[in-house]
């Protein structure tokens, strides 16, 4: 395909920017973004745990308790304190995206999107609280 | 009240200089003015060779986007007031090169742009005497929002995943593929989908939504992007589900 404007050797060279390494560092916004993206790691972090946890659970009630006791540690008491920060994080920010994903109409009319993202936090405290509930009701 | 403000203006000479530089220029502070009024006093009164693109001043055309102060911008579209006390650092748009000056090479956005057939593509035009191809309402604002795009590439400037993926097809492309996608007498979502549905095409997004917060036009080329990953994951799904059926 010929478009006409590509480089010629008459043409003088044209001024190619590299991506700079720090280019996250530009504004808020790409910060903001990369933390995001980052903060995944921690979402795997707490499915490791819960997987581990199951099999402790799997391993008796003097496995389990060994476990339990480990979490109380300090090392897992501040761990776990940061993934909980990062995994808010990451929850907060890609909820107050979904109204950008999720566009849902109700015959004509589109459903705003404080109540599409409102719906994700509904359903997040009431799951939360499913869980709370089996994990606390002894 | 504030009666000159400075530009920094990014100096680009072909073949003279290795790289840009800027360059400062005073001009006259006036309210009523934008920011492209103060390059425009620039190339008027001050220094010829400045060059830049513009053309019709009023937020339409889509030629006039810099980097003002690190952010891309329709230069029309902005009164100088927002700069005070300046100075205002103006660049050309990042991600493209930069053939003099403010001005960037387009070529491969538009190599973009063509490959999504922004157009209405049809399998079998209708005769004329059948009359013209009716909307409702309803039909027309499905697209209208995607429609509004000016090609002005502000979005392709914002996105980090241009600067780092130069095969990424971009914000407006991937938009203006979904703003025929959902025009009720189109019938080439099929073919666009074929070009888009890799990792250079919509997966290439990673989601960082600056380009509808830069886009003049309130297009939402980050909301179009997710939707047609919805639409290509839908896809995917029925043809696991449902072999079938109809691609």
């Amino acid at each position: 395909m010929n478009d006409g404007v590509h480089d010629s050797a008459d043409r003088p060279p044209m001024y190619r920017r590299p991506m700079p390494l720090w280019w996250w560092l530009q504004n808020g916004a790409y910060f903001r973004f990369v933390v995001r993206e980052l903060t995944s790691v921690f979402v795997g972090f707490f499915v490791v745990l819960s997987i581990l946890q199951v099999r402790a659970l799997g391993q008796g009630a003097e496995g389990y308790a060994w476990f339990v006791e480990r979490l109380g540690t300090p090392v897992f008491v501040v761990l776990n304190s940061v993934a909980l920060i990062a995994v808010l994080y990451h929850a907060i920010t890609w909820f107050n995206l979904t109204p950008t994903i999720a566009v849902i109409r109700i015959g004509e009319k589109r459903v705003p999107g404080w109540a599409i993202a409102g719906a994700h936090y509904v359903g997040c405290a009431v799951l939360s609280g499913v869980v709370a509930w089996i994990l606390l009701r002894n | 009240m504030a009666d000159k403000i400075t530009l920094d203006v990014t100096r680009y000479r072909p073949g003279e200089d290795a790289e840009p530089t800027l360059q400062s220029y005073e001009v006259p502070y006036r309210e009523d003015w934008v920011v492209l009024d103060a390059l425009n006093y620039v190339k008027d009164q001050l220094d010829g060779s400045l060059t830049y693109r513009w053309s019709c001043r009023m937020g339409v055309c889509g030629s006039c986007g810099m980097m003002v102060d690190g952010t891309p911008t329709l230069t029309c579209a902005v009164p100088l007031s927002n700069y005070l006390p300046g100075p205002i650092r103006i660049e050309p748009l990042q991600f493209f090169p930069v053939v003099r000056d403010l001005v960037v090479d387009i070529s491969d956005f538009l190599q973009k742009l063509q490959k999504v057939q922004p157009w209405i593509v049809r399998d079998e035009e209708k005769p004329v005497d059948d009359g013209e191809y009716l909307q409702t309402p309803a039909q027309l604002e499905a697209y209208k929002q995607f429609s509004m795009c000016i090609n002005c590439m502000l979005c392709y400037s914002a996105c980090p995943v241009v600067g780092l993926e130069p095969e990424f097809a971009g914000p407006a492309a991937i938009a203006l593929a979904q703003r025929y996608n959902l025009d009720s007498r189109d019938q080439g979502a099929g073919g666009r989908m074929e070009v888009l549905d890799e990792h250079e095409g919509m997966w290439g997004c990673t989601f960082v939504g600056e380009c509808t917060k830069v886009c003049p036009k309130n297009v939402d080329p980050a909301g179009a992007i997710q939707l047609y990953k919805v639409a290509s994951a839908t896809n995917w799904f029925k043809s696991i589900l449902l072999p079938w059926g109809s691609k």
